[in-house]
Formats: structure tokens, C-alpha cells, sequence
């Protein structure tokens, strides 16, 4: 693999970008694998490059059924934090975050991480005691996130209207800095190129339509529509589709699958300096390195895999979004689209074995996984490589929804991302 | 926005009246205190997540108030039929659910685009 570099760059400027490789490569499948991926978002890319990184495992196979990047990867607003209520949630979001910072470094690839800071509006008593309560849990655990008057969050982020008039007027706000935002397809496309560069086959337009098992039950391997793939090892990482996928091994799911979406505006020049997200109001807005704002929207009422979602949740979000920046008003929206999300009775991933040998998990990530990629990817890596989960992931079980030890974020946060 | 047949009321409304109300069929255990951890993990907390068929419950929440069940199609979003709550499962018979194949969604497009 070639590095990039600024000479790379100022190189390939004065020979007409001739000398580009591809970033990875399309091979044929093999016959047998040690490890094999199923789903190539930034989660299952990852986990296989720090099996070829960290652990020397390098025969691996990634199957996609899309395009790499395709799923929930590339169509997320990109916030990135790690300021959750419990210790064990802290654990792993800051596990992430930690590498965020250096991932650009360590994969020789822009993801354009920006620390740029997330701040959380804070409306009413509730909010303020539930925020100051996360800031004191936060700071306990090493965890920067910092209590800001209305006027400091002005300052912040100058587009906030913080008079007494506004329809949702905003009594302080919850800012953590090292929160922000990364470039998606960079992530998935940066993790693709190393770990294909560490001998990992990506195979795309490859759809898993069943999981073999041998005689005393063990994982033996996948069929595909490019036909079988043996490996002793099977990690499933994908989203919203890990029920359908489990199900082909006898595992029934704690998951429901809902359609978010999410709209960007038509670009514009830099106004918007921060993330900010209002979770009493249900909105949140970022503006992206090409001037679009990002805007996430909820998700719909009813479990679904048409990667669509009703036209009244879009238009409730810009509703609160007008609310909030009466500026925007008037802008107009570009495009937008939805992923299917797996979600969990907790609001908490699962990283973890099954009960069937051989067979990991990573999903659960719900509405909120794309700031745990890095994190999540390296413990699940580990999980899959010793057959036993890294400390950070340990409790993030099956077996929790039958023990009762639920790292209840969903009665914490209401709502995530 | 869906549109939804309330079998009480006998129109179809918006989908901003109604609230989906989770799984049909499932009976609430009567002997909770009796049960092992496994079955209440497998009444309470773990779901098939259906890709395709689904049936389940929703309520009429603006408008007469009343719980029914449905079956709809997961991928294309589509009612197949509403029916009263209280009703078994009704035979699809030729009522064949849309495949990825034959609804335009997204997730059918993609595929088609392979
Ligand atoms: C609109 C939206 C906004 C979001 N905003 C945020 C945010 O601001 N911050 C945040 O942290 N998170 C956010 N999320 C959540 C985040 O996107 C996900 O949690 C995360 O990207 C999941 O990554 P993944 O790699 O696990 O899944 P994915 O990227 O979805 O990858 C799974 C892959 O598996 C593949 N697959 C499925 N079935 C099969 C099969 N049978 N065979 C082969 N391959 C298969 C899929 O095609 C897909 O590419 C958002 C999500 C959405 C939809
Ligand atoms: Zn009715």
C-alpha cells in the first residue's frame, strides 16, 4: 500500500493523479476463512483490522450483500461523544473516543474527526438535573462534560437564541469538547484500505443466506449467493438486519428494527460551529465540512426494513429545528434518506458470544453506534480472537435480558444518538 | 405516512391517529411469579423482528381509542389486512406478502441495482 501523504498528494498533482491505487482490492472468495465478517459497515471493517492488527489473525473475509459502507455507516449524522450515564456505557463510548483521536494517524487516512464539541440544550428543571447528574457521573469517570449558563452556551455556538421569548427557551446546556463529529464513508472506506492492505478479502455484493453448523452444534460456516464459505469463526455485525441473520442460527433476538432518518440542507458557509442537540424538542444539527446542515430525525413508530420512514417525522424535526434557529427558516433541505436501526430494550449494545460456539455478535447499537465504531470494532476483535470479551465489553451480554443486569441508557437518556 | 384501516371504524385514517402497540398474539403469562428467567427473557424481551409478514397490534389512539391487529409487510411497509383484536390469525390464502423482488423501497431497489 502506498502511504498518503502531502507528497503523495503534490506527486500525483504534477502527473495528472495517474498514479492512484485502488484502496482495496474485489477478490474472489476463498474456500475457507479463520474469521469471517458478516457486514462491512465501519463496525465489521474495523474488527477486521484489528483482528490483522492486533491479534495476527489475517485470514478473514468481510461478506457485504450492498457496497461496503452502504448500511447505517454512511447514512448517519456522524456524532460523535461519549458522555453516557454508566460506568459501563462510559467505558466503552471512551474507549472509542480515545482512539478517535490518533485513528486518522493510525489508518493513514483522513476521517476528518472534529472535535468541535457537542453541546446539549437544556430546557427546563428536568433536563438541568438530569444533565448536571450526567456531567457529576461523567467527571467521576474521567469524562470531560461541563455545565454552561445560557449565555456561555451563546457564546459557544453564536447562533443560539437564548432570550426568554423563544418558543423552547433554554435555561444552560451540557457541553462536552472533545465531543464532535468524523467524515462516515472516510471511516468505513479508511478501515476498508488497511485492513485489505493486511490481507482481509472485502467482498461486496456477497449476501449471507444461511450459517452452517457441524453436528455438535459449532459454527461451520455461511452460504452466500456466491456459495459456501467455511470458518470456524463467525462474527455477525449487521445492524439492523442482525435478527434476520441470528435466525438463521436458531437465535432469537432482544432487537426491534426501526427505520431513522436524517436530511441535509443545501450548503452554505460556515455558521454553525458545534453539534447541538435538544433531546426535549428531538432534534439535533451539525453543519458539515462541505457547509450542509446535518439534521437527524427520529425514528418511526413501527418496526420496518424499507430503509424509508414517514415524511411526518422529517418534517416534526425541522419544525423543532425552526423553533430553535429561526435563522434556518427559510433554508432549503437537499436530500434525505433513513437506515434501519437495531434497537434493545436498554438502549445498550450487545458485543458479544452467542449461545451457539463460534457465533459473536456486535449489534444493538441502535440510533447512536457510529461514535463507538473504533471502540467497539477493537474490543469485538479481541472477543473474537481469545473467545472471550475484553474487560470494556463484558458487560455487554445476551445473557443480561434473562440475569436482569441492564445498562438501562434508555431510562437515562430517552433519547440517544 | 401509512395509510390504515381501523376495523372498528371502518375507514382508513392516517397513520398520525394510530400507535403501533408491539407483537400480536403473544399471551401474557399468567403465572408470572412461577417462571423460569428463560421464558420471561422470551415473553419479555426477545422478539422475531420479522423481515417481511408481520403481525401485530396497533391503537386507534385518536380516534376511537380501540386496540386491533394487523399483518403487514416489514420491507414494502404495506397493510395486508387489519382485523379485530381478539381474532385469531387470519389466512392470508392468496394474499401473498410483497417480496423484495416486486415492491419499490429502497432496500428492493438496491437490490435490483446489484
Ligand atoms: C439516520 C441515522 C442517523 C444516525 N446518527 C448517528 C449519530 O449521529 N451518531 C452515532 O453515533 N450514531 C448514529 N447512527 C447510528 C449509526 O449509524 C450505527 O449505529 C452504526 O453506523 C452501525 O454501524 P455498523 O457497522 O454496525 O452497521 P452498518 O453500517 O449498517 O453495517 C452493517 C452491514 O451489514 C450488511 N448486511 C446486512 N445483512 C447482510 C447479509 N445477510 N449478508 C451480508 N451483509 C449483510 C449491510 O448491508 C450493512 O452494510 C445513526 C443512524 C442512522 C440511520
Ligand atoms: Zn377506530
Amino acid at each position: 500500500m502506498r502511504k498518503y501523504s502531502v507528497f503523495a498528494v503534490a506527486r500525483e498533482a504534477m502527473r495528472g493523479h495517474r498514479g492512484w491505487e485502488a484502496q482495496w482490492t474485489s477478490p474472489e472468495p476463498r474456500k475457507e476463512y479463520d474469521v469471517i465478517i458478516i457486514g462491512a459497515g465501519g463496525h465489521g471493517l474495523g474488527t477486521a483490522y484489528y483482528l490483522a492488527k492486533e491479534h495476527g489473525i489475517t485470514n478473514i473475509a468481510v461478506l457485504e450483500k450492498g457496497w461496503l459502507g452502504g448500511g447505517n455507516t454512511g447514512r448517519n449524522t456522524t456524532i460523535i461523544r461519549s458522555n453516557y450515564l454508566y460506568d459501563e456505557s462510559a467505558g466503552i463510548y471512551d474507549h472509542a473516543l480515545k482512539l478517535w483521536d490518533g485513528l486518522s494517524q493510525d489508518l493513514n487516512y483522513n476521517v476528518m474527526y472534529s472535535a468541535r464539541g457537542v453541546m446539549m440544550l437544556s430546557h427546563n428543571v428536568h433536563d438541568q438535573q438530569v444533565f448536571k447528574r450526567h456531567i457529576h457521573a461523567n467527571r467521576l469517570n474521567g469524562i470531560d462534560n461541563e455545565w454552561l449558563t445560557p449565555e456561555q452556551a451563546q457564546e459557544f455556538c453564536p447562533p443560539l437564541d437564548i432570550s426568554r421569548t423563544a418558543r423552547y427557551p433554554i435555561n444552560g446546556a451540557a457541553l462536552q469538547r472533545r465531543g464532535g463529529t468524523a467524515r462516515h464513508d472516510a471511516v468505513a472506506w479508511g478501515y476498508a484500505r488497511a485492513a485489505a492492505d493486511r490481507g482481509v478479502h472485502i467482498i461486496q455484493n456477497c449476501e449471507v443466506t444461511g450459517i452452517r453448523r457441524n453436528p455438535d452444534g459449532s459454527v461451520a460456516g455461511v452460504d452466500t449467493n456466491r456459495g459456501q464459505i467455511n470458518a470456524k469463526k463467525v462474527g455477525v455485525v449487521a445492524a439492523g438486519h442482525t435478527s434476520v441473520l441470528m435466525e438463521m442460527a436458531g437465535v432469537r433476538m432482544p432487537l426491534v428494527s426501526y427505520p431513522l432518518q436524517a436530511l441535509v440542507s443545501e450548503p452554505i458557509k460556515p455558521i454553525f460551529p458545534c453539534v447541538v442537540m435538544s433531546n426535549t424538542v428531538h432534534a439535533y444539527i451539525s453543519q458539515s465540512d462541505k457547509g450542509e446542515l446535518v439534521i437527524g430525525a427520529g425514528t418511526d413508530q413501527y418496526s420496518s426494513y424499507s430503509q424509508t420512514g414517514g415524511l411526518q417525522i422529517i418534517t416534526h424535526t425541522l419544525d423543532a429545528i425552526c423553533e430553535l434557529f429561526p435563522i434556518f427558516r427559510r433554508m432549503k433541505m437537499m436530500r434525505s434518506w433513513g437506515g434501519i436501526v437495531d434497537v434493545t430494550p436498554d438502549r445498550s449494545p450487545i458485543l458479544a458470544k452467542t449461545p451457539v460456539q463460534g457465533l459473536y455478535v456486535n449489534c444493538g447499537w441502535g440510533t447512536g453506534g457510529f461514535k463507538a465504531t473504533p471502540g467497539s470494532a477493537n474490543v469485538f476483535a479481541h472477543t473474537i480472537a481469545n473467545d472471550a470479551p475484553h474487560k470494556i465489553n463484558a458487560p455487554f451480554t445476551l445473557e443480561r435480558f434473562r440475569s436482569g443486569r441492564l445498562i438501562d441508557e434508555a431510562a437515562a437518556a430517552a433519547v440517544a444518538h | 405516512m401509512l395509510l390504515i384501516y381501523c376495523p372498528y371504524c371502518e375507514e382508513e385514517r392516517s397513520e398520525l391517529e394510530f400507535r403501533q402497540a408491539g407483537d400480536a398474539h403473544i399471551a401474557r403469562p399468567t403465572n408470572m411469579t412461577e417462571m423460569t428467567d428463560e421464558d420471561f427473557e422470551a415473553f419479555f424481551f426477545l422478539r422475531d423482528n420479522v423481515k417481511g409478514l408481520t403481525f401485530e397490534r396497533w391503537r386507534h389512539l385518536n380516534g376511537c381509542g380501540r386496540f386491533f391487529n394487523a399483518a403487514r409487510d416489514t420491507v414494502s411497509d404495506k397493510f395486508l389486512t387489519t382485523y379485530k383484536a381478539g381474532l385469531p390469525r387470519p389466512d392470508l390464502g392468496t394474499l401473498r406478502p410483497a417480496t423484495e423482488a416486486t415492491v419499490e423501497t429502497y432496500e428492493a431497489t438496491e437490490s435490483d441495482a446489484k
